[in-house]
């Protein structure tokens, strides 16, 4: 039996590293320090605090999952041990920190970290406070694992949720005293982040609904679906309708920085629509999608401008079509020479087409029209009836107005005969062809559409900024395209929106953090394909596919391995 | 259900009455012609920086920063208000140059604005601060665009950086006179910033009888120079060659141009960008004898020396980069117009007009800075610029002209 | 036509095959044909008025092989691993560079200062390359085990974009932990200076590169060709299901693959360092994509068309944009090397579908 449980251990002790490494990663490359900065609960807790000990939480929830017998005691001993084990790499940290001049190599382990870990208080009483603080995670997380479902899913989205809004307080304050005056702030926020009261309060309010919510989800919804026929759309059109109200109000909701976020998130949402149609519905593997962005900024730059860079008079609007015309015929004129390579030979040809019309916007040859480095300077606003949409709170319109129309010609794209052909070839080109179906016209089709709506939205961005430099249009943006609608969900509409404000939307809101902007970013891709591949909101055929069963990738892989030969 | 409904319409009806009674009635008819910034007694005097504080760039905007910090530090108060910063990120790009601008708009109690770093983000940025009528002053801009009205000016917009106009003049100038060289080529990496420090260079040079023999550039990220250098070569070889570059692809130039058949007596030169230290250690030894130019920091006075005592107190460093002195000056200059321009009622509260302050800031006249004496002309160049040239003796950037 | 089910039908695919030939063929053919007459109008245009004296070209062509060699080492990874995986591995150029970041923190800094390093150059540097390549395996291994040995059977997608999520991660993790700064490559005193060779001056550290990369070559071929641990690798390429039959390891033999190819990486990494003598965290990335670039154009998959693909692309960002652009008078023919990098690439796949040396894969279903 002793022996059994000996043996045992390696569990907790292996997720116990583990956990250690991941906290002694993020304290080393500086985010604990820096996101110590950030006060979520004033004067209780900060974001660094809270990502030293989400590892070692993590890790002590699985490690009580594997506990071997049912038995409280023993899942808290696992928890125990993972959190203990956790600490000993930190410690090991803050030793060699205090005896060797570490920061000659690792600039980032500073004297600011190192009082953090030690909780200010010196090296050895320090060391002891970290692996007794590891050791509480742990045996609460082991806790929370023995815990009924009931009571541990509403405790941890009390939770997460009152963290969240302790971590946005600066914009939801700003958002609450332009609604209801300085009173409410006052009561809830300190500064920059939660007052411990109103956190706690918010905690048990929050925990409360959620518990209450848990309870009656499924009667609701048991209520929702005993209705009769009529009475269900009725209430899906009511719900339709608000959600088009909340769309139209929400510049007036959300204020000029949150409605300039949300231009941002849509300017990228209108170029997931378009890629989504190229990767998405016809499976075309394209890296260079900033490509028609550019061609599209520019064409609105050089048709509008008022500087000496213009050639034309022409306003926004009417400039608009040609825009996206030359977006279009410049993905046909990708589409013609990539029409026979396949897979990731159009990916690299693509990447390289991208980086093409990078470096010719930028460079010297090309200097005389369209500006080199330095950009095409006023571009005008869009005008609108005598004056000009200046505002972001106006621009939102615009943008709208072009997401819901490329929306709706991807809808109805999908739906129509092209679009089951681009599918169609997705799955098996050359099943396809046999079937009928035109590979050159059907690939060129979904290029240029796909190009237009990303020179749409170019010409939007130029508009909005009113000046536009090459260095806005890099290999990042049609990294951040792909991923987008990766992370929202393949071939999925609403997925492209989910995936912006993921991807956009949220980096913006934390921009302190810039410097780690791209580690996480990476990171969540990984996360991302891992545990979730279909996307937050994937379409249902994308979602059929991934979660049948596991023969249809073993053909694939197999089909893969032929073509090999 | 209901009975929470009704208590919660109740409380926020409350909250509502209670912010409308807080507020006070004030007299105060505000009289300028974009409108007034009110601050209660007691509340802050709120200004803004957006600078780069993230990204590669970082140093350079966190050095000015700190110069706006010890500037409120040194000036306490401004007519019995504290004084606030609010910091926001450029993010050295159009794009975040215009959000920060949004950001700071949408705060409707905030004077001024010390920004940006860089000048891609300064030229959206100006838009929207001017179209919102607030002001902004830039520490570190230096692109001529910004304040040529033919090009990117806006009103509201004022820098104590000098225009790029002025440096590319006077390397051109210290080439031909001191050096002595008649020839010579420029190198830009497609960076806004050195791109057109290299083309008045070039320009400059030209004018004042020199030779250009090769204006070429490279791409950021390139590592092997020695082609574009061999075609340099090719060209002259020229006696001087000036890449304004940063310090990535100005240590691979450095390094890779004395290697190079027929620039091995070239004279190098590059800007700015690569006055630091890790620039000093990428070039090594070749760097030996290189000459840099950029703005004149060898400052003086007594404010300046107290400057750097506060520097180094509060952050434990010497500067971190260039432009902490302009940042200083800038976040003075406001606080001076709003001293000036601000209207105070017998209770201590305070309305300063946005239009006095724009006025108030293009009118500043022989203001004495840590940069200089500075005075602003109708499109915000308000510089007392003072190039000067320094040359890698021994390991360390000498100053030797002028 | 359309009406007969079976994609087996031989004339019906052929016949659609034809019809398409016409229409684009014509294309394609002018589009070839624009290439080629500016190639060949720059290049008669630049010797005519050549400014270039017959040294500068061979120092272009030197210039060219020695930087094509690096893109060669790393083109390896990548054609290794997509030979046996089918996937790009985008995080490669990360292997690259974390490999001699960590050797130049740690060691060659430290050892310059303490003068060891002239001391002792070929210890010293071999004990830099060990370190480099050791750290360069890691990396690899860990992202194999983590981001894409549960994603073996996901679509092709998936595991691309946990490469891409790799390698923004590990080069902001890098940055994290080195810093932003670019960090200086010490200088070795018995490389300093240049070996005459057919009338020209070649520096010291192309020999090496030019030596060690071809040393390389060979002992990978001998490696995947003569081992019993790259016949496994061979296996595993051309067919996981049956070599996994035959008793071969297949999880084993990927990641050997990926260590492999990672090590490779390393070299080339310190290599970089040698010639450069500098290296940041970003140092991976363009490299990276240059070198997929030149493993496509030798032909994805095959590893002496990675090696041949790097050379030639060496030879394209070298010597192309004095022979192509200069002649037709284009400001600054070097800002735009990549765009004939790439021109070139698609024009070589237009004519080849399958890169210089590759197996007849594109238009497969690769």
């Amino acid at each position: 039996m002793a022996k059994t449980s000996m043996n045992d251990l390696r569990i907790p002790l292996r997720l116990g590293l583990i956990a250690g490494g991941i906290s002694l990663g993020l304290s080393a490359i500086g985010m604990v320090a820096l996101f110590g900065q950030r006060e979520l609960v004033t004067n209780v807790l900060t974001l660094g605090e809270v990502i030293l000990l989400a590892a070692p939480l993590l890790l002590a929830y699985m490690s009580a999952r594997q506990a071997p017998e049912a038995k409280a005691i023993s899942a808290i001993l696992y928890g125990l041990i993972t959190g203990i084990v956790a600490a000993l790499p930190l410690v090991a940290l803050i030793v060699a920190a205090s005896t060797l001049d570490l920061r000659q190599f690792l600039p980032n382990v500073s004297p600011a970290l190192i009082e953090l870990l030690t909780f200010n208080q010196g090296v050895i009483a320090g060391s002891l406070i970290l692996t007794g603080v590891f050791a509480a995670t742990g045996v609460l997380a082991a806790i929370a694992y023995n815990l009924p479902d009931q009571i541990r899913s509403p405790l941890s989205s009390g939770l997460l949720w009152t963290l969240t809004i302790g971590l946005f307080s600066e914009i939801l304050s700003n958002r609450l005293r332009a609604f209801f005056g300085s009173g409410i702030n006052q009561i809830l926020f300190d500064g920059k982040a939660l007052n411990p009261f109103a956190a706690l309060a918010l905690f048990i309010v929050i925990t409360v609904i959620a518990a209450f919510w848990g309870r009656r989800k499924e009667t609701v919804q048991e209520q929702i679906s005993s209705l009769p026929p009529a009475r269900q759309r009725n209430l899906r059109l009511a719900s339709i309708a608000a959600g088009v109200v909340l769309l139209l109000i929400l510049p007036l909701i959300l204020g000029t920085y949150l409605s300039e976020v949300i231009n941002n998130v849509g300017i990228f949402a209108l170029m997931g629509l378009g890629l989504n149609i190229v990767v998405g519905f016809a499976g075309l593997l394209d890296l260079g999608y900033v490509a028609f962005f550019a061609i599209g900024a520019y064409s609105m730059a050089v048709f509008t401008s008022n500087g000496s860079l213009g050639i034309s008079d022409l306003t926004f609007w009417s400039a608009l079509p040609f825009c996206v015309a030359i977006s279009a015929f410049f993905g046909l004129m990708l589409g013609l020479p990539v029409l026979r390579m396949r897979g990731d030979y159009l990916a690299i040809v693509t990447l390289g087409f991208g980086e093409i019309i990078r470096i010719l916007a930028l460079s010297d040859m090309l200097k005389p029209v369209i500006g080199g480095a330095q950009g095409i300077l006023q571009i005008p606003k869009p005008p609108f009836f005598g004056t000009s949409l200046v505002q972001p709170e106006q621009l939102y319109y615009v943008i709208l107005a072009g997401c819901l129309l490329a929306a709706f010609v991807s809808w109805r794209l999908s739906e129509s005969r092209l679009g089951r052909q681009w599918m169609a070839m997705r799955e098996d080109e050359d099943v396809a062809e046999a079937m009928g179906i035109t590979l050159v016209s059907t690939k060129l089709l979904a290029f240029s559409i796909g190009a237009a709506f990303s020179g749409l939205s170019g010409a939007i961005f130029a508009s909005k900024l009113t000046s536009i430099f090459p260095h806005s249009f890099n290999l990042l943006i049609s990294i951040n395209v792909l991923s987008l609608i990766i992370v929202g969900g393949m071939g999925s509409l609403p997925g492209v929106v989910v995936g912006a404000l993921i991807l956009v939307g949220l980096p913006e809101l934390l921009r302190e953090f810039a410097e780690y902007r791209l580690l996480m970013y990476g990171a969540l891709l990984i996360v991302m394909m891992l545990m979730k591949p279909e996307g937050f909101w994937p379409s249902a055929v994308r979602r059929r596919e991934l979660r049948s069963d596991e023969d249809d990738f073993t053909e694939a892989g197999a089909l893969a391995n032929e073509a090999g030969d | 259900m209901k009975r929470t409904f009704i208590v919660l319409s109740a409380l926020i009806l409350a909250a509502l009455v209670l912010s409308a009674c807080g507020g006070g009635a004030a007299e105060f008819v505000c009289e300028d012609e974009i409108g007034c910034v009110d601050y209660a007694p007691g509340d802050p005097v709120r200004i803004a920086s957006a600078l780069v504080i993230s990204g590669p760039n970082t140093d350079l905007g966190t050095d000015s920063q700190y110069g706006v910090e010890i500037a409120m530090e040194f000036r306490e108060e401004i007519l019995g208000h504290p004084i606030e910063l609010q910091a926001e990120d450029d993010g050295c790009s159009a794009e975040g140059g215009q959000t920060a601008g949004q950001k700071i708009v949408s705060d409707p109690s905030i004077v001024a604005v010390v920004g940006t770093s860089c000048s891609g983000a300064g030229v959206p940025m100006s838009q929207v601060i001017s179209d919102a009528g607030y002001v902004m002053v830039s520490p570190s801009n230096t692109a001529p665009s910004l304040t040529d009205p033919d090009q990117a000016f806006n009103p509201g917009y004022l820098r104590t950086a000098h225009n790029d106009k002025v440096q590319g003049r006077a390397m051109a100038t210290f080439a031909l006179e001191e050096l002595g060289v008649t020839t010579a080529a420029a190198i830009h990496d497609g960076d806004p910033y050195t791109e057109g420090l290299a083309r008045v260079f070039a320009d400059s040079f030209e004018e004042m009888g020199g030779t250009i023999v090769d204006f070429t550039a490279v791409n950021k990220g390139d590592t092997d120079m020695r082609p574009v250098l061999t075609s340099v070569a090719a060209a002259g070889p020229p006696e001087f060659i000036y890449y304004p570059v940063f310090t990535a692809e100005g240590g691979f130039l450095t390094k890779q141009a004395k290697e190079v058949a027929g620039l091995e007596d070239a004279t190098l030169a590059a800007a700015d960008g690569m006055i630091s230290d890790a620039a000093l250690d990428a070039v090594g030894e070749a760097g030996e004898g290189m000459y840099f130019s950029g703005p004149d920091l060898s400052f003086s006075g007594a404010i300046y020396e107290s400057f750097i005592a506060a520097y180094n107190d509060k952050y434990g460093t010497d500067p971190i980069s260039v432009f902490h002195a302009h940042a200083f000056d800038a976040a003075n200059m406001i606080f001076d117009c709003v001293e000036e321009v601000a209207l105070q009622d017998e209770d201590g509260t305070l309305h300063v007009g946005r239009q006095a302050m724009r006025d108030c800031l293009y009118a500043t006249s022989g203001f004495q800075g840590i940069t200089g004496t500075l005075t602003c002309d109708e499109f915000g160049d308000c510089a007392d610029p003072k190039i000067s040239v320094s040359q890698i003796q021994g390991g360390e950037y000498v100053r030797i002209w002028p | 036509m359309e009406l007969i089910p079976t994609p087996l039908n031989a004339e019906s695919e052929m016949r659609a095959k034809l019809q398409d030939t016409d229409i684009i063929g014509i294309i394609l053919w002018i589009f070839r044909a624009v290439i080629l007459v500016l190639v060949v109008w720059g290049t008669i245009a630049a010797l005519l008025d050549n400014p270039y004296s017959t040294r500068q070209w061979l120092d272009f062509i030197v210039f060219g092989i020695a930087q094509g060699s690096m893109y060669a080492l790393i083109a390896i990874g990548y054609t290794l691993v997509y030979g046996v995986l089918f996937m790009i591995n985008f995080a490669h150029g990360e292997f690259f560079m974390s490999g001699v970041m960590t050797a130049t923190v740690f060691l060659a800094g430290p050892m310059a200062a303490s003068g060891f390093l002239n001391r002792n150059p070929i210890l010293s540097l071999l004990i830099i390359t060990l370190v480099s390549m050791a750290v360069s395996v890691l990396v690899a291994v860990v992202t194999e085990r983590i981001a894409y040995k549960p994603l073996r059977k996901a679509p092709r997608l998936v595991p691309l974009i946990t490469a891409i999520g790799a390698s923004f991660f590990w080069q902001y993790f890098f940055r994290g932990l080195f810093g932003s700064e670019v960090k200086p490559f010490p200088q070795l005193e018995i490389l300093t200076g240049t070996i005459p060779f057919l009338g020209t001056d070649i520096l010291k550290t192309h020999v090496v590169v030019i030596i060690v990369t071809i040393i390389m070559l060979v002992g990978l071929n001998f490696f995947i060709m003569r081992t019993k641990i790259g016949k496994a690798i061979r296996a595993v390429a051309e067919d996981k299901d049956v070599a996994a039959l035959m008793g071969i390891d297949v999880d084993r033999t990927v990641t050997i693959t990926f260590a492999t190819g990672a090590a490779m990486a390393g070299v080339a990494g310190v290599l970089f360092a040698l010639v450069f003598r500098q290296v940041h965290f970003f140092m991976g990335f363009i490299p990276g994509i240059k070198a997929f670039t030149a493993a496509v154009l030798g032909g994805i998959g095959s590893v002496p068309g990675a090696a041949i693909g790097g050379f030639f692309l060496g030879m394209f960002e070298s010597v192309g944009p004095a022979l192509f652009l200069e002649g037709l008078g284009i400001p600054a023919p070097h800002q735009l090397k990549d765009v004939i990098a790439f021109t070139m690439l698609v024009f070589v796949l237009i004519f080849r579908p399958q890169g210089i040396l590759g197996e007849r894969l594109s238009e497969e279903k690769a």
